[in-house]
């Protein structure tokens, strides 16, 4: 049964061949079943090959199985076979297993994509690649699967490339894995020079042979330290860990099963391969990979605690997770480091595919902030993401506590600081754990609430009608200023009316005086008179009217004013609103009230408008069916190696024949033992407590306790950053200046003296051919000046 | 009378027909072309120009029968060695030419360019360039220097038109011609310290004092000088720094299809001619030259990896590549100089490999840069391949391919060249060349990464059309040149998955260029 093995790798190779080919004729959703079967195909051969290994005697089970001649060059010659042993194969069951479920679960997840067919066919590609790094027979067929598994990861990041924050994701994994590639490449020709072949059936004696000789543990020393450097890179420690947030960035599925459950643990096998190195090597080195995974696993554990995307909190789990495996390699617990790799690969790709469901039903909302009270409208999901939350919070009798207390055992005998650092992780991943679960699935249901962009564009809505308003007010006090002056224009208009009847009333007396009573023109005058004498009052009627009116006119101008005037001040109250509302990247939690819109609720963008139309739903059954596998699985796996007696020791006897005897040995006390496990349960469940009496209760200001230096990560990344941009970039830019001008210059100083005959060797474009030439002559002097010395010396 | 007091050798004219077809080749070509002009426009010349480096590659075939049967011969009186090594290194040019000829056919078409003084030059320099791979005689080497380059220089500034072409063609005349006067000054020096120009002769004169453990030489300062002339002459030609400072330039300014020959032939004669020289006559006194090889070899690295990342032209990106690819191989050739068989077996053959996985990759990548140059040659900037993922797949995925081969990533022959030299310095105990080939691995993957990235992540700024009006007509998948590309592309990927196929020949030619 164990010639199978060779079918493990190459059905999802055959997979990947079909789907290149027939891909896009195949289409949606056939294509993704032809992935799922090819991924199946490969679980059922690593079935078979696991109950034939374990069909054979205890010291039988390595099996190499060549599969031919691959680089017979002289001496190097490698063959390409694979390694079927207890520790490879139980590697394949997890890859294959969770694989195939994060296959079926891509089928939903991936409804629709455009390019879902090339989905599959990196996926497939991925678990051909990882297969052959666990099963490879030498290092070089392990970093063929390593650099595979490293390119997979690298498009499938992409996947979505026309984002660039994808785009530089993807470029971001590239270059930080190949500075751990450097480090497996330089290892394995060290390894090649001393034991003269990279096969592991080669290596594995000679270690064994040498053990406790100090000539060889200089070189072992090396071998572990740049083995160290390799999966530091790919599993995301200190201080290569910067990818792997980033990678959040590729689709859902991606994330569980590459950059959660399978491709990042590698840097853990890899060590526990070649283990029998690490026991040979100085104790400095393998206590550094402690160190490491243990900083590492306080480092991001303390980071998860304040972010807000539901994916970053994970990644930083994982990385935290990752670091954990690396302090159980780095003080001999072999078994407990893989033991946890198999449970985290269960609960962290449940947590992911957990969270990918959420995304997927909350239209592809990813900030925590926003969600809240899913647990009424996702029942599925949020049953089995709790299931997830209480492994990896270590609460028995779920399958993180058992492997996690595991490693804090071992902890505890080998150092007891390193316990304390798992310790304080392990509190803080229940925290944060917790307060994920809190945000995401109770309190209130957060998704409809207005964001503060979304409030903030309203109120600027409003201020801008407000602003209308001042300057409608304005119009109208011009306007009745403007009627003031012209009923005062009338006033003196009329007030001239009535002196000119009052001069025509005496003109008119006047000259009724100067002629007598039987005068032909007296009766005139007298009708004159009697004219003028009417037309006095009737001025003096019409001035009071237009007095009248300019009071009016007076009135409505005050009026204007203060109706400009309140105008005015309530713009101004508005416009003093704006500081209390939420800005952007505030903490909203769970128990803070919904934004109170009030009247700005006419007023909001139409991105608010559209959400209130969409629904949460709970996800198709191809993704539910996965969750729910995996959640049984994070119950019962730590049925894999139940602590009580000897006999439950399963993991530990069948991986005993890969680990020839470096186990570490525990000197711990059965009382001990209880009390460090009731000092985890109650550490897990106090911050389990503790994180509801912040978030669900809400009795502390989740500001306190966020930090930003959690947030943004303790400033690595920017750091990063700013050296490869600053200091880094100005290195190149020196290098360049140098090159042309330095050396260049250099030159010209040089030339200055011949520049009379050079100086008809002009270019016509770049640079000068005199310089070029002088620069040959100044390295030719440089060379035969070596040279010389060389005789001098002689 | 004279036939007594000048005895010519005897000529065995079959072993000599690889190089008869391209000096000859070129000859009758230019007599046939200029009898019948018809000739000249059609793609006549191209189909010749192929057909004689398939020609070549065919007459290896019995050649090689010869030499597993008889062993190594030295013909022409000790100026030529029929040895696997000549054979291979022949084996690679003949390629190159071959890929040359099929790029120019449409390139002169669409350049507007005419006649068969392309095809001439290319016949010619390949010659030199098989004289310099088989010469056991260092004026021999000079002669097929001074063949391979002048024909170059020209080649380069042949693309009339472009002011651009005539002055790298100048620059490179001028330059060339200073480091031939190096590498003639320092064969007269390596006569004067061991009285031959017979690389066998030389060995011998070496290894005899060696052996008595006297000083090296009569006069020492006259064979270290010699040395380190020849060095210079021969780093020129491979553009290994400091003697690199030609290169970008006359990269960016000759014809995109001629920078290919450069990059592949006249590099690959030139370190064919440094091992040929070097190995054969100076393992003696390796302690001498080795470590300048190395410091060579670091410099080139560091420079070519550093400096490509500045550039934003593609050919100025792959003239720095080509310095660091030559860095690369200068390890390999520090390893096969050390006194360790095994070590310099590991060496050279690696040394053969790279240049062989390194000809074909530039052959593909320049082919791809001939096609987006476009009519003018001209559109060789990063931005001219924003989007050609979108406006050219296949050309886009084809690039992908040898980008990352160029890169080193495993599954490309690439992958393989690089673990060859760096397992050969480690092998050698020189783990400073070793990390340092590695770090500058990483540095150089984001370049090739950046070329990738800017074709499939950013979108053209312009439609076909618009990109038609812009820079002189749109990208044309002509059939020669996707012959090229794409055999280039499945030559990486083969070698890459297979990399021992045709494995005995290389070992066979790598040990047979060690004495």
């Amino acid at each position: 049964m164990l010639e199978l093995a060779w079918l493990i790798p190459a059905a999802p190779l055959v997979g990947f061949g079909l789907i290149l080919l027939f891909g896009r004729a195949l289409g949606e959703p056939l294509a993704g079943w032809l992935g799922l079967s090819a991924a199946a195909t490969s679980f059922a051969a690593t079935v078979v090959v696991f109950l034939g290994l374990v069909a054979e005697e205890h010291s039988e089970r390595f099996f190499v199985q060549t599969l031919f001649e691959w680089v017979p060059a002289g001496n190097f010659s490698v063959n390409a076979g694979l390694l079927v042993d207890p520790l490879s194969i139980t590697m394949c069951l997890f890859i294959t297993g969770v694989g195939t479920l994060i296959h079926l679960y891509s089928i939903g997840y991936m409804h629709g994509d455009p390019n879902f067919s090339k989905f599959f066919l990196y996926l497939n590609l991925f678990v051909a690649s990882m297969l052959l790094l666990v099963l490879g027979d030498n290092m070089l067929m392990t970093f063929l699967g390593w650099e595979g598994v490293g390119a997979c990861s690298y498009f499938l990041i992409s996947f979505w490339f026309t984002d660039p924050a994808n785009a530089s994701a993807g470029k971001k994994a590239f270059v930080t894995n190949r500075i751990g590639d450097f480090g497996f490449m330089l290892a394995m020709f060290l390894v090649f020079s001393k034991v003269g072949s990279i096969q592991y059936a080669d290596i594995i004696p000679w270690a064994v042979e040498h053990l406790g000789d100090p000539a060889i543990a200089g070189t072992a020393t090396a071998i572990v330290l740049l083995l160290l450097v390799a999966a530091a890179g790919k599993s995301a420690q200190l201080p290569l860990y910067v990818w792997l947030p980033d990678a959040m960035a590729g689709p859902t599925p991606v994330s569980a099963l590459i950059h959660a459950a399978t491709m990042v643990t590698s840097g853990v096998y890899l060590l526990t391969r070649m283990n029998p190195v690490l026991a040979i090597a100085d104790g400095w080195a393998v206590d550094t990979i402690a160190w490491v995974g243990a900083l590492t696993a306080l480092f991001a554990a303390t980071v998860a605690v304040a972010q807000n995307d539901i994916k970053k909190v994970l990644a930083y789990s994982t990385v935290s997770q990752l670091g954990y495996l690396f302090l159980a390699v780095g003080i001999g617990a072999y078994v407990p480091a893989i033991f946890h790799m198999i449970t985290h690969a269960f609960f962290k790709a449940l947590l992911f595919l957990g969270s990918g469901s959420v995304i997927h039903g909350m239209n592809d909302e990813q900030d925590m902030r926003k969600m809240g009270g899913l647990a009424k409208l996702m029942p599925i999901t949020s049953i089995t993401f709790i299931i997830g939350w209480l492994a990896i919070a270590g609460v028995p009798p779920f399958a993180g506590f058992w492997s996690k207390d595991e490693i804090l055992l071992y902890a505890w005998n080998d150092n007891k600081a390193l316990w304390a650092i798992g310790l304080v992780t392990a509190l803080l991943t229940a925290f944060y754990m917790t307060r994920q679960v809190i945000l995401t699935f109770f309190g209130r249901t957060r998704f409809y609430d207005a964001t503060a962009e979304e409030i903030n564009a309203a109120f600027d809505n409003r201020l801008v009608s407000a602003s209308g308003v001042t300057t409608e007010a304005e119009e109208a006090l011009a306007a009745a200023h403007a009627s003031v002056e012209k009923a005062a224009g009338d006033v003196e208009k009329k007030t001239a009316a009535v002196e000119v009847s009052a001069t025509k009333l005496n003109d008119a007396k006047e000259a009724l005086a100067l002629v007598s009573a039987d005068d032909d023109s007296h009766a005139k005058l007298t009708k004159a008179l009697e004219k003028a004498e009417k037309g006095v009052p009737k001025a003096s009627e019409n001035l009071a009217k237009a007095q009248s009116t300019v009071a009016e006119a007076n009135a409505s101008v005050d009026s204007a004013e203060e109706a400009l005037a309140a105008a005015k001040s309530s713009y101004r109250a508005l416009a003093a609103k704006r500081s209390t509302l939420p800005m952007p990247d505030t903490h909203v939690t769970a128990v803070s009230a919904a934004p109170k819109l009030g009247d700005l609720a006419g007023e909001m963008p139409a991105s608010y408008v559209e959400r209130q139309e969409y629904h949460p739903h709970e996800s198709p059954w191809t993704m539910t069916v996965p969750l729910v596998a995996l959640s049984g699985a994070a119950i019962v796996g730590g049925a894999l190696n139940l602590p009580f007696t000897k006999d439950l020791h399963f993991l530990q006897h069948w991986l005993e024949t890969s680990l020839f005897g470096n186990e570490a040995k525990l000197a711990v006390a059965t009382s001990t033992k209880w009390g460090l496990a009731v000092v985890a349960i109650v550490c897990a469940l106090a911050a389990i407590a503790g994180a509801f009496h912040v978030y669900m209760r809400g009795k502390v200001d989740p500001r306190t306790i966020e930090k930003t230096p959690f947030a943004r990560a303790w400033y690595v990344d920017e750091t990063y950053a700013k050296i490869a941009g600053g200091p880094g970039h100005k290195g190149f830019d020196f290098a360049a200046l140098f090159d042309r001008s330095v050396i260049d210059g250099a030159v010209n100083g040089v030339a200055s003296a011949v520049r009379s005959i050079g100086s008809s060797l002009r270019s016509l474009q770049t640079g000068y051919v005199r310089n070029s030439a002088l620069g040959i002559v100044v390295g030719s002097a440089a060379v035969v000046l070596w040279f010389l010395s060389r005789l001098w010396q002689s | 009378m004279f036939a007594q007091t000048i005895a010519t050798p005897e000529i065995p004219w079959s072993l000599l027909r690889p190089l008869l077809f391209f000096a000859e080749g070129a000859v009758i070509l230019v007599t046939l072309t200029a009898l019948f002009p018809r000739l000249r426009t059609k793609s006549f010349p191209a189909l010749y120009t192929a057909a004689m480096a398939v020609g070549a590659l065919v007459t290896l075939v019995p050649i090689w029968r010869r030499v597993q049967d008889d062993g190594p011969q030295i013909i022409l009186d000790g100026a030529l060695a029929v040895d696997g090594f000549a054979i291979f290194v022949t084996a690679i040019i003949s390629v190159a030419v071959f890929f040359t000829a099929l790029l120019l056919d449409d390139y002169l078409r669409r350049e507007n360019l005419d006649g068969p003084e392309w095809y001439v030059l290319v016949l010619l320099s390949a010659s030199g360039g098989l004289m310099m791979a088989a010469a056991e005689d260092l004026i021999v080497t000079f002669l097929g220097l001074e063949i391979l380059s002048i024909a170059v220089y020209v080649l380069a500034a042949l693309h009339l038109r472009r002011s651009e072409s005539q002055e790298a063609g100048f620059k490179y005349f001028i330059l060339g011609a200073l480091s031939s006067a190096f590498f003639l000054y320092g064969i007269a020096m390596i006569y004067g310290a061991t009285g031959s120009t017979r690389l066998g002769e030389i060995e011998q004169a070496l290894a005899l004092v060696n052996e008595r453990g006297l000083s090296p030489v009569e006069d020492s300062s006259l064979l270290l000088a010699g040395m380190a002339l020849l060095l210079v002459g021969f780093g020129f030609k491979i553009s290994a720094a400091p003697f690199h400072l030609w290169t970008p330039d006359v990269y960016e300014g000759a014809p995109t299809p001629i920078v290919g020959f450069m990059a592949s032939a006249v590099k690959v004669a030139g370190f064919a001619g440094f091992a040929r020289v070097f190995l054969g006559s100076f393992v003696p006194v390796g302690g001498d030259w080795r470590p300048v090889v190395g410091a060579m070899a670091l410099l080139s690295i560091v420079i070519g990896s550093f400096l490509a990342i500045k550039q934003t032209n593609i050919k100025r990106m792959m003239a720095y590549s080509s310095i660091s690819h030559a860095g690369f191989i200068l390890i390999g050739l520090h390893a096969a100089g050390s006194t360790d068989q095994g070590v310099s077996a590991l060496g050279s053959r690696s040394v053969l490999f790279y240049l062989f996985a390194y000809t074909v990759m530039v052959g593909g990548t320049f082919g791809v840069a001939t096609l987006v140059g476009r009519q003018g040659d001209g559109a060789h900037s990063l931005d001219d391949y924003a989007g050609l993922s979108s406006r050219r797949p296949l050309l886009a995925g084809l690039l992908v391919v040898l980008m990352f081969a160029q890169a080193g990533i495993p599954f490309t022959s690439g992958f393989w060249a690089k673990f060859g030299v760096i397992e050969a310095a480690v092998r050698g105990e020189n783990y400073v060349l070793a990390a340092a080939a590695m770090i500058a691995a990483v540095v150089g993957a984001y370049l090739y990464l950046k070329v990738t990235v800017s074709m499939f992540l950013t979108a053209p700024e312009s439609d076909d059309e618009g990109v038609m009006v812009e820079s002189g007509g749109a990208i044309a998948q002509v059939p020669a040149a996707m012959i090229v590309i794409v055999a280039a592309v499945g030559a990486t990927v083969l070698w890459g998955v297979l990399p021992d196929l045709g494995g005995d020949f290389l070992r066979t030619a790598a040990t047979s260029v060690l004495r």
